[in-house]
């Protein structure tokens, strides 16, 4: 799978990325140092709490982030350009053409006093301005078919709030793949809607990312999501990347003690009825002050010295990229080198 | 639509009956007759309170009111015009026109003025230009219309000259510059403040962040996504404004002596002409009545989520 992936081209290259809101109180590292690299047509899973920065690490990308928050270092390079270095106007046209966003709750994200035709057609003639009306219009329903939307050719002139949950996060996608971008971030596209919907956005999610071959980034607290769909996932804890691995390695051979404790708090289909969940003791760290070594040491229950003076570095712990932020790998590292010179 | 319209006319007629009637109640429970001068003997007043009727039991009074309104008849003044006809004093002599001239130009500089300003406001939310709008419209909304009018004589009329000092008739353009200056201040600061407030709400909204992940320029997301969905309490705020500009401009009628409307009601009342202060009154809640029906439908314009009657869900 490793040497499949590396033929592909990288799309979108992250790295070392730093977001800050500087507010009344001080200086909130939401996003603190993250790097990752997607591929085309590549599923990247962002996992991880509230407030662990995953939204605003995508805000970031799609030149969104507003005052008080700052990217404050790293850089966004896709498809080999330089994002952070775009003008504004660059940045206009690159978002909703090249990479689109969708959001969480589809109830507010669609304007209500604007039928979707319009807002439709006006996703697509703001990119492609040589496109007639009618042409725009002929796409929007092609696109709302595409997504499963019955009777398009009504459900264009219909306003957001004649629309189910269901149907209008569909009609968001539509309008976010209008422009064919190559990367489309989902912010928690799922979470406001019930499990049956969520299955069959998932799958159109899944079906859409065929045919249009672009990548995706999802971002969600879902674990049984990121199984679904993703190729890798990135696990988030307040503001670092704390385990990064294909969708298999981290359920099967998660390394982090965070990431196995959210593995540990979910419900399973094998587990013995009445069953505890283990949650994950503690609450989330304060990012207006974060702990000086690694940020999840306060609650990790094989906390050491090192742990709680110095930030862990990032270490390959397997094959296909399985990288692990935590001072119990590089401890296990350390072991097996010393193992292996006394062999 | 049309059924709804009509009902709301059928209310509307209720509504007007009832303010004739206590219009007509409190006016006669105020002492003092039309009649009533230094020099007018007892004998003359019963003499001429026997000539329009006005001896007779108030219920009685009333009831020919009503049935003359009907028929389209508003009486004669008693006093101030005597003889001449309500109807005619109204819209015959060009007070009612005058008014509205005024009145409808400064309503549309309030909108003109008052929106854009709002959205500039919000737009640079915390920043100068959003300070100094912010000064400049509470100014507008506290100074009275009368000190800014006389402010505006001194200066354009007195010192430089360039406007005249009274407006009269209003023949020339520059006759209308000051009276829709001075009629348009408050409203259009308050729009703007209402604007600002609303526009702000409506930016944080989830519709605006797609807007921006669409790709829209900001100038589009402000004045077309954000824009229409604050404009909700400047509507409701306009149709009350719209009457009340007509008949509140009595301080600047009176201020750049133009013969409106505002101007002679408050007359009327001072003088007891009972049948002119009838009509002005039921004149100014008919539009007052109109303009809240023209503000409900442009609710249902702006927003195809209201609905106006219960069946259309």
């Amino acid at each position: 799978m490793s040497e499949f992936q590396a033929e592909k081209k990288v799309l979108l290259e992250v790295k070392d990325l730093k977001v800050s809101f500087f507010t009344h109180a001080g200086e909130v590292k939401a996003v603190d140092g993250i790097s990752y690299t997607l591929r085309s047509n590549e599923v990247m899973g962002i996992v991880g709490e509230s407030g662990s920065g995953k939204s605003v690490e995508a805000y970031s990308i799609m030149g969104l982030l507003q005052s008080p928050g700052k990217i404050v270092g790293g850089s966004v390079h896709f498809d080999g350009e330089d994002l952070l270095a775009y003008t504004p106007d660059q940045m206009t046209e690159f978002r909703g053409n090249r990479a689109s966003m969708i959001f969480q709750n589809p109830m507010t994200c669609m304007n209500p006093v604007y039928t979707v035709g319009d807002q439709l057609i006006e996703a697509l003639r703001s990119h492609r301005k040589d496109i007639s009306r009618e042409e725009a219009r002929k796409r929007a329903k092609e696109m709302l078919e595409q997504v499963g939307v019955n009777n398009p050719e009504r459900r264009l002139d219909q306003y957001p709030h004649e629309f189910s949950g269901g149907m209008r996060q569909r009609a968001m996608i539509a309008m976010a793949l209008i422009c064919n971008p190559e990367l489309l971030i989902a912010d928690e596209p799922t979470t406001a809607l019930d499990v049956t919907i969520q299955e069959q956005i998932l799958e159109l999610m899944k079906t859409l990312k065929g045919r249009n071959n672009m990548s995706i980034i999802f971002i969600t607290h879902n674990l049984g999501v990121v199984a679904e769909i993703c190729d890798r996932v990135s696990v988030m804890y307040a503001g670092h990347i704390v385990e990064q691995g294909s969708v298999n390695d981290i359920f099967y051979q998660p390394k982090h003690p965070y990431t196995k404790g959210l593995l540990a708090s979910m419900p399973r289909m094998d587990m013995v009825e009445h069953e505890r969940l283990i949650p994950i003791d503690g609450t989330p760290v304060d990012l207006l002050d974060p702990p000086k070594g690694c940020s999840f040491g306060p609650r990790c229950r094989y906390c050491m010295k090192v742990c709680l003076n110095n930030p862990p570095p990032a270490v390959a712990v397997g094959e296909d990229n399985h990288v692990c932020a935590c001072w119990l790998q590089v401890k296990e590292m350390l072991r097996q080198k010393e193992g292996e010179q006394l062999e | 639509m049309t059924l709804y319209v009509l009902k709301r006319i059928v209310a509307a007629f209720f509504t007007l009956v009832l303010i004739a009637t206590i219009t007509f109640f409190l006016m006669n429970a105020i002492p003092g007759s039309p009649f009533m001068t230094d020099k007018s003997t007892p004998e003359q007043i019963a003499k001429a309170n026997a000539k329009y009727g006005l001896d007779q039991p108030l219920p009685v009074q009333w009831w020919r009111y009503m049935t003359n309104y009907l028929r389209g008849d508003m009486g004669v003044s008693l006093k101030m015009q005597e003889g001449t006809e309500v109807t005619k004093i109204l819209f015959g002599q060009g007070k009612f026109e005058l008014s509205i001239r005024v009145g409808l130009w400064a309503l549309l500089l309030a909108i003109v003025l008052g929106i854009p300003l709002g959205c500039i406001a919000a737009y640079n939310r915390g920043k100068a230009v959003d300070s100094v709008l912010r000064v400049l419209t509470t100014f507008g909304v506290a100074v009275p219309s009368f000190v800014f009018a006389t402010l505006l004589l001194l200066i354009f009329a007195v010192h430089l000259k360039w406007l005249p000092v009274l407006s009269n008739s209003l023949e020339t353009p520059a006759s209308y510059v000051m009276p829709v200056l001075s009629l348009a201040l408050y409203p259009s600061c308050y729009i703007a403040k209402l604007t600002r407030t609303s526009m702000l709400d409506a930016i944080n909204q989830d519709y605006i962040r797609t807007a921006r992940a669409k790709g829209l320029k900001t100038r589009r997301i402000i004045f077309k996504h954000a824009l229409r969905n604050s404009l909700i309490p400047v509507i409701t705020y306009l149709g009350p404004l719209a009457a009340s500009i007509v008949t509140g401009g009595f301080v600047v009628e009176t201020t750049f002596s133009i013969p409106g409307l505002g101007k002679y009601f408050i007359s009327s009342i001072l003088n007891r002409d009972y049948p002119v202060i009838m009509g002005t009154t039921v004149v100014l809640a008919a539009l007052i009545v109109i303009m809240n029906l023209v503000v409900d439908i442009a609710y249902k314009i702006v927003d195809p989520r209201i609905t106006l009657t219960a069946k259309e869900d």
